[in-house]
């Protein structure tokens, strides 16, 4: 398969490019002047410890969190600033995989990848018929239309869910936690969809995990987020040969290290100490 | 410095969550587009949340029926009137027990079915995922299960009713060995459309309605957790009740 080669040059102009994000949440800072750019047709990946924001920036990307200041653009176009109905249309073009595949319980395999569809066009039902199961196939779960949510395992959900994020053809792909809870050869299974999807489709592709090996498979670039900042960012190499405390920490999995083991509670009395 | 704040939260919570249900409410009413799809997604939820209904509202109909005509029974006897007794059954039925019983019951049975079902898609991120794909998940998930909720109380209460006067039929007439003629021609003459069963009709309208909204507002805005989930079916089941019991004295003081 010829792999399309994610453009770093400068001159390019990124799909993903955000400036001086900050984003609280009550008193907390989650995200505190964050800027990044994501070359188009890259597959990037976000790390960081549980809780440091990782989700968040996917959803300040995705416009379900508004940021308390800085922008994002998405194609050149700030998410924050779109109104309903752009921000319905921004949505067609990106797809989404939650972490556990949010399947609609209540509706077949089929009509799961058929509601975006359904949704968004008025095509005759052969044509939506075609295109659903041309997707199923193509996650290898030909067959299986018929079946309920909670008859798949839990990497056929995934790959379902799968099939549903990319019915549309989006440009712009968001993974949150993609092969939590799979067992290894589902994950592999996943990845590989992941970056075929990716290149075949010349994609862009953001993923959130704290999978180090899987980052190292699957992305080009990575980011690590710390303490609400970027503490380091790189080619998965780059990385884990960085000297830096916090990505060498994170990269190996340490204990001892700059990225604290308790949460530092503003409530919290011990502050009083300090 | 807090204390009065926290007083002051006590009364302007609730307040707060009444606008907010009736701006979902409105949310909601916004996207009735009558198209195929939304009305073939209400007849799906008519029949998973009215249909399924069925055998408790025709179960506990009969019961009421056959208990009212035993206590009218037994007070009219003393006045030597056993054979008003329909007349009894039927005002009563028709005004307040059928329309309230029914929705105390629906409430029970199918408000908290929709708490939970909504309350669920949205610990699973089914919503979040809807959002996601740019579906509107109030047009989506909520709308067609608060319009069945809305017809489907009526006709629930139409059919409990039905069943209250057959086991008032059973008891009367088969058990009490009243007379069938007298007990017909009764409740023909004495209980009127207009005045007493369309009063019954306007309150299941909107008993229907109020249960609807609370199920699914609660439902759609509850944590999305096991516990949170569970103190939503609650409190739907809780408000249910009270506003039902609440709106029936503030209509039947209009109606009458």
């Amino acid at each position: 398969m010829q792999s399309t080669s994610p453009d770093h040059s400068p001159k390019a102009e990124p799909i993903v490019r955000i400036r001086d994000l900050v984003f609280r949440r009550g008193r907390r800072t989650i995200l505190d002047g964050v800027s990044l750019d994501i070359p188009r047709g890259s597959i990037v990946a976000f790390m960081g410890p549980s809780g440091v924001g990782k989700t968040t920036i996917l959803k300040l990307i995705s416009g379900q969190l508004t940021p308390q200041s800085g922008s994002i653009e998405v194609n050149g176009r700030d998410v924050s600033k779109l109104t309903r109905n752009e921000l319905r249309r921004f949505r067609r073009d990106i797809g989404v995989l939650l972490q556990d595949g949010a399947l609609f319980t209540d509706l077949t395999v089929f009509e799961n990848i058929a509601t975006p569809i359904r949704e968004h066009s008025k095509l005759p039902e052969p044509l939506i018929r075609r295109l659903v199961m041309s997707k199923l196939s193509a996650v290898g779960l030909g067959g299986i239309e018929d079946r309920m949510p909670h008859e798949l395992s839990g990497g056929m959900a995934r790959r379902v869910a799968f099939a549903r994020a990319v019915v549309l053809d989006p440009c712009l792909m968001l993974y949150d936690e993609p092969t939590t809870g799979l067992d290894p050869i589902a994950v592999s299974t996943v990845q590989t969809l992941m970056r075929e999807t990716n290149n075949v489709l010349g994609l862009t592709s953001i993923v959130v995990t704290h999978n180090v090996a899987q980052v190292r498979k699957l992305a080009d670039y990575c980011f690590i987020l710390s303490e609400a900042r970027i503490a380091g960012q790189g080619t998965p190499d780059e990385l884990r040969a960085s000297d830096d405390p916090g990505v060498d920490q994170f990269m190996h999995g340490k204990v001892e290290g700059p990225i604290p083991f308790h949460y530092r509670s503003p409530d919290a009395p011990w502050s009083l100490l300090d | 410095m807090d204390a009065p704040r926290r007083l002051a939260e006590k009364f302007t919570e609730p307040a707060l969550e009444a606008g907010q249900a009736l701006w979902f409410l409105f949310r909601m009413l916004a996207g009735l587009r009558f198209t195929p799809s939304q009305i073939l997604s209400v007849l799906q939820q008519v029949y998973l949340v009215g249909a399924r209904s069925l055998v408790i509202i025709m179960i506990c109909g009969f019961f009421v029926g056959m208990v009212l005509s035993l206590q009218a029974i037994n007070a009219l006897e003393q006045f030597g009137a056993s054979e008003q007794v329909s007349l009894l059954v039927g005002k009563s039925l028709f005004r307040e027990l059928g329309p309230v019983l029914t929705a105390l019951l629906f409430a029970g049975r199918a408000g908290t079915a929709i708490t939970a079902e909504i309350g669920l898609m949205k610990a699973t991120n089914q919503i979040e995922a809807m959002e996601l794909m740019a579906i509107d998940p109030v047009q989506r998930v909520a709308l067609p299960r608060f319009a069945a909720g809305v017809i489907s109380v009526p006709l629930l209460t139409a059919l409990f009713n039905a069943m209250a006067i057959l086991g008032s039929v059973v008891f009367s007439i088969g058990v009490m060995d009243l007379d069938a003629g007298i007990y017909w021609s009764k409740l023909q003459t004495g209980v009127y459309f207009a005045r007493d069963l369309m009063q019954g009709v306007w309150k299941s309208f909107v008993f229907g309605g109020t249960i609807s909204l609370i199920a699914v507002y609660f439902g759609y805005s509850s944590r999305p957790t096991g516990a949170g989930v569970g103190t939503a079916t609650t409190n739907t089941v809780v408000l249910s009740s009270v506003l039902i019991l609440v709106f029936d004295f503030i209509m039947t003081s209009f109606l009458t």
